[in-house]
């Protein structure tokens, strides 16, 4: 069986529902093919997951129970252009941006399945730059809406938890952007000068072609992205 | 390779994961300090957790002068029994329970019972107490700021807790004990996230889940809740210090204060509730949990029995773990809610009775007709048993809207909850620490010593909670500094106050002595050998005790559950788990 990395897929898998209980009830690991570092993205992720639906809760209970009128997003996130506004034009650009990131960080991971040095490298960067100018964009919005008078307290346009929300909610995200950035530059360098290749362990990989890393760092990125995606719909659109 | 789907056990599978030694510490500061080692990490959890629940205990000791001898001490101040009783609680729960039962018998017992080398990740699970200790730094500086600690009440409803009228509103109390719970959510999440990874991915050879001792499968439980519970708190504490710190109005409506009105409006502290609750209520259960687990194991050991109804033990905590985060909102009856609200979330509290009636059931017929040990640490698991039904019952008073609306903020409900998640969980704490002290040190804990710490430590909080039960259905209300002699309390109970009062003192004192056995045993104690108890689990079989780095030689390979004893016709009266003797003689090793 041609193995995807180095000092794993020993085992065979059952297929359906009968694979399930016989991995729930093998002994040694639950997931059969996933190594430790994957399985701790995944369940970090899981944790992550309700801290944002958390953050959502709170900011939808806020708006459906305030008794002031909620500024409408359309017109706050416009942008006015040769005498025309376009409504959400910004955000629009931005989630596209990050849209196309996870397809060049989908594009990194295939290229690291087969250990592919230079591609794997490059695509990494060209997630974080796109990454990067997503927060850059992030940046200008916040430099706007804070110069038009809105802040975490009140804003020119109604409910003040809406200037609350949108701080709290866009710079949560945008902090779990900055870091995977951050991380995919390190991973990014640590593949380019072939660390994963040499016969070496690190925290991030076994060593001799492990490219895991480049995989679990895919993960967390296609979550922050997802999680931009239900921001979108529950503050911008609604 | 083996078909696992068949029924034979007879044949180890091929080690999935290549065993690897983790590299040993040189320096003595790499040893024993910013120690790897689980074992050492437990250890420091453990330490830490017991040296600030003391002075938990030290606040308990002064409000309950306060409340027996009202007026006796004037040192004691309204704002600072408010800022004891927040203390207290959220020391008890969080920084105590919490930490001792996860950060340290998880570290522990995890990767020994489940037959690893250590966790998976070492450098990860040591920061995890570093920032733990963090977070206690920043809970005991609140005490030396000015104004104090907050005294906003465990829960720290707003919007009482960030104005000027609670202790340590204005000033930094309340933004030290925020940040202090942030910081040991992100602790906690770095060593969850190793407890849950190294139970679901690193067991030896022949270790299944279902062959995983109780005390696993209750640690890895809480600590799946604990990674979904505390983010509700996260959030909550984050927003919370929003409003504090930025003026925004999350939790904060329209207010007046001292006749000015506040810049805040338009929030809802219901919202904090919710989001409290929803962390608050399966903290019980991450608790209780770990607690159920180890009591199991506790009595199958000093009862020479097999625990009875492994399966349904297992399944009971995973429908307790599950149905524990679908019923936050019974906190809150007197907050209000649509009555729909209040019959489904009363009869999901009610439903978890059924799992939690079958644990208790369970661990009764594991003693029925048992080999019963009277040791200290089945002393112990019987007092929990007999606690934690008793703390039980009032929970099914308490879970129903209409008996909970008159008995809520009542002396009832601290009755209540101490007994089910304070005095029972302790209980089952202090009889693992003398089950498992003897694996950590190689001595015994002194037994006369272990028997006066039990017997007074049981009655003594008898004395202390039994009552207090009557003293809120009387009517008195929890929280207050001073009720004096309202008309509304249908009898006296100031010499009940009293009493409740002078036994807290000594139930207190009693654990000096613990303390001092502790230290005393590690020189003194009888020497133990590798398996005092003759007990069936992993963690006895090591080659050395204490256990050392790495753990074992060559990992274990487990032929069968941690319960096999008294088997007929075993050589003796428990089989460990990697003892390859089979009843039909074959030899079934590799």
């Amino acid at each position: 069986m041609e193995s995807k990395y180095q000092g794993q897929d020993q085992t065979l898998l059952q297929q359906g529902h009968s694979g399930f209980a016989a991995d729930w009830g093998s002994d040694q690991r639950v997931f059969k093919k996933v190594s430790w570092g994957k399985a701790m993205m995944w369940i970090l992720l899981l944790s992550d997951t309700f801290v944002f639906a958390c953050f959502l809760a709170a900011y939808m209970t806020a708006r459906s129970s305030t008794t002031v009128d909620w500024p409408n997003a359309s017109e706050v996130f416009a942008l006015h252009i040769g005498g025309h506004n376009f409504p959400l034009l910004l955000i629009a650009i931005m989630t596209f941006v990050l849209i196309s990131s996870s397809g060049t960080m989908a594009m990194a991971v295939n290229n690291a399945y087969r250990k592919a040095r230079v591609p794997t490298a490059l695509l990494m960067l060209a997630t974080a730059a796109l990454g990067a100018a997503f927060v850059g964009m992030q940046a200008f919005e916040w430099t706007k809406l804070i110069s038009e008078g809105v802040r975490p307290w009140e804003n020119p346009w109604g409910a003040e938890q809406f200037g609350a929300s949108f701080f709290i909610i866009t710079g949560f995200h945008g902090t779990h952007v900055t870091i995977g950035v951050i991380f995919l530059v390190i991973i990014a360098r640590k593949v380019w000068r072939g660390d994963f290749d040499r016969d070496e362990r690190s925290w991030m990989s076994r060593g001799n072609g492990d490219y895991e890393g480049v995989e679990i760092m895919g993960l967390y990125w296609h979550f922050v992205d997802l999680v931009w995606v239900f921001i979108f719909a529950f503050f911008y659109l609604w | 390779m083996v078909d696992r789907g068949s029924d034979d056990q007879m044949q180890l599978p091929p080690r999935e994961v290549a065993d690897v030694m983790p590299p040993h510490a040189h320096s003595w500061i790499g040893k024993y300090v910013f120690s790897q080692d689980a074992k050492y990490i437990a250890i420091q959890y453990s330490g830490t957790a017991v040296a600030i629940g003391l002075v938990a205990l030290v606040m308990s000791w002064l409000m309950r002068l306060q409340l027996g001898f009202p007026g006796t001490f004037d040192f004691i101040t309204a704002e600072a029994y408010y800022q004891f009783v927040t203390m207290h609680g959220m020391i008890m729960v969080i920084y105590l329970l919490t930490a001792i039962f996860l950060g340290g018998f998880g570290n522990y017992l995890i990767p020994l019972m489940v037959g690893a080398r250590d966790m998976v990740f070492p450098f990860v699970n040591m920061l995890s107490y570093w920032v733990y200790l963090l977070a206690v730094l920043v809970l005991v500086a609140s005490f030396f700021v000015p104004g104090g600690p907050t005294g906003a009440g465990w829960t720290l409803y707003p919007p009482q807790a960030v104005l000027s009228g609670t202790p340590g509103g204005a000033q930094s109390g309340i933004i030290l004990m925020l940040v202090s719970l942030i910081l040991f959510i992100i602790g906690f999440t770095m060593g969850g996230l190793n407890y849950a990874v190294t139970v679901l991915q690193a067991r030896t050879r022949g270790m299944t889940m279902m062959r995983l001792p109780l005390t696993v499968w209750g640690i890895f439980t809480a600590t799946v809740m604990a990674l979904l519970a505390f983010p509700a708190l996260f959030v909550a504490c984050v927003m919370m210090l929003f409003d504090r710190l930025l003026g925004t109005s999350f939790f904060m409506p329209t207010l007046v204060e001292l006749g000015e009105k506040l810049s805040y409006g338009g929030g809802s502290p219901i919202a904090f509730q919710h989001l409290f609750w929803f962390f608050g209520h399966p903290e019980v259960y991450i608790v209780a949990l770990p607690a159920f687990g180890i009591v199991s194991d506790l009595i199958a050991v000093h009862a020479r029995k097999n625990i009875f109804g492994y399966r349904m033990m297992v399944w009971a905590i995973v429908i307790i773990g599950a149905l524990s985060f679908i019923v936050w909102a019974h906190h809150m009856y007197v907050s209000g809610m649509h009555p729909w609200f209040g019959f489904f979330f009363a009869t999901t509290t009610l439903i978890i009775a059924i799992p939690t009636a079958i644990k208790v059931y369970n661990w009764v017929l594991t003693l029925w007709k048992g080999d019963i040990h009277l040791t200290i640490p089945m002393l112990f698991a019987l007092g929990f048993i007999v606690t934690f039904v008793n703390g039980g019952l009032t929970g099914l008073f308490l879970g129903n809207v209409v008996v909970d609306v008159p008995l809520s903020d009542t002396m009832f409900v601290v009755a209540h909850f101490h007994m089910v998640m304070g005095v029972a969980p302790i209980m089952v704490i202090f009889g693992a620490i003398y089950h498992w002290y003897p694996k950590i040190t190689g001595r015994m804990l002194n037994e006369a010593m272990g028997q006066i710490h039990f017997w007074v430590t049981f009655i003594g909080a008898y004395a202390v909670f039994f009552p207090m039960h009557y003293v809120g259905l009387v009517g008195v209300p929890r929280r207050y500094f001073e009720i004096g002699e309202p008309e509304f309390l249908t009898a006296p109970v100031d010499g009940l106050n009293a009493f409740i009062s002078s036994a807290a003192l000594i139930v207190g004192a009693v654990q000096v002595l613990f303390l001092f056995n502790i230290f005393w045993s590690l020189r003194r104690g009888r020497e133990a050998g590798g398996n005092p108890w003759r007990a069936a689990s992993l963690e006895w079989q090591t080659p050395e005790t204490p256990p050392r780095h790495g753990n074992w030689d060559e990992l274990p390979d487990v032929y069968r559950w941690a319960y096999d004893y008294s088997v007929p016709g075993a050589p003796e009266d428990y089989l460990a788990q990697n003892d390859p003797w089979f009843s039909d003689g074959e030899d079934r090793r590799l």
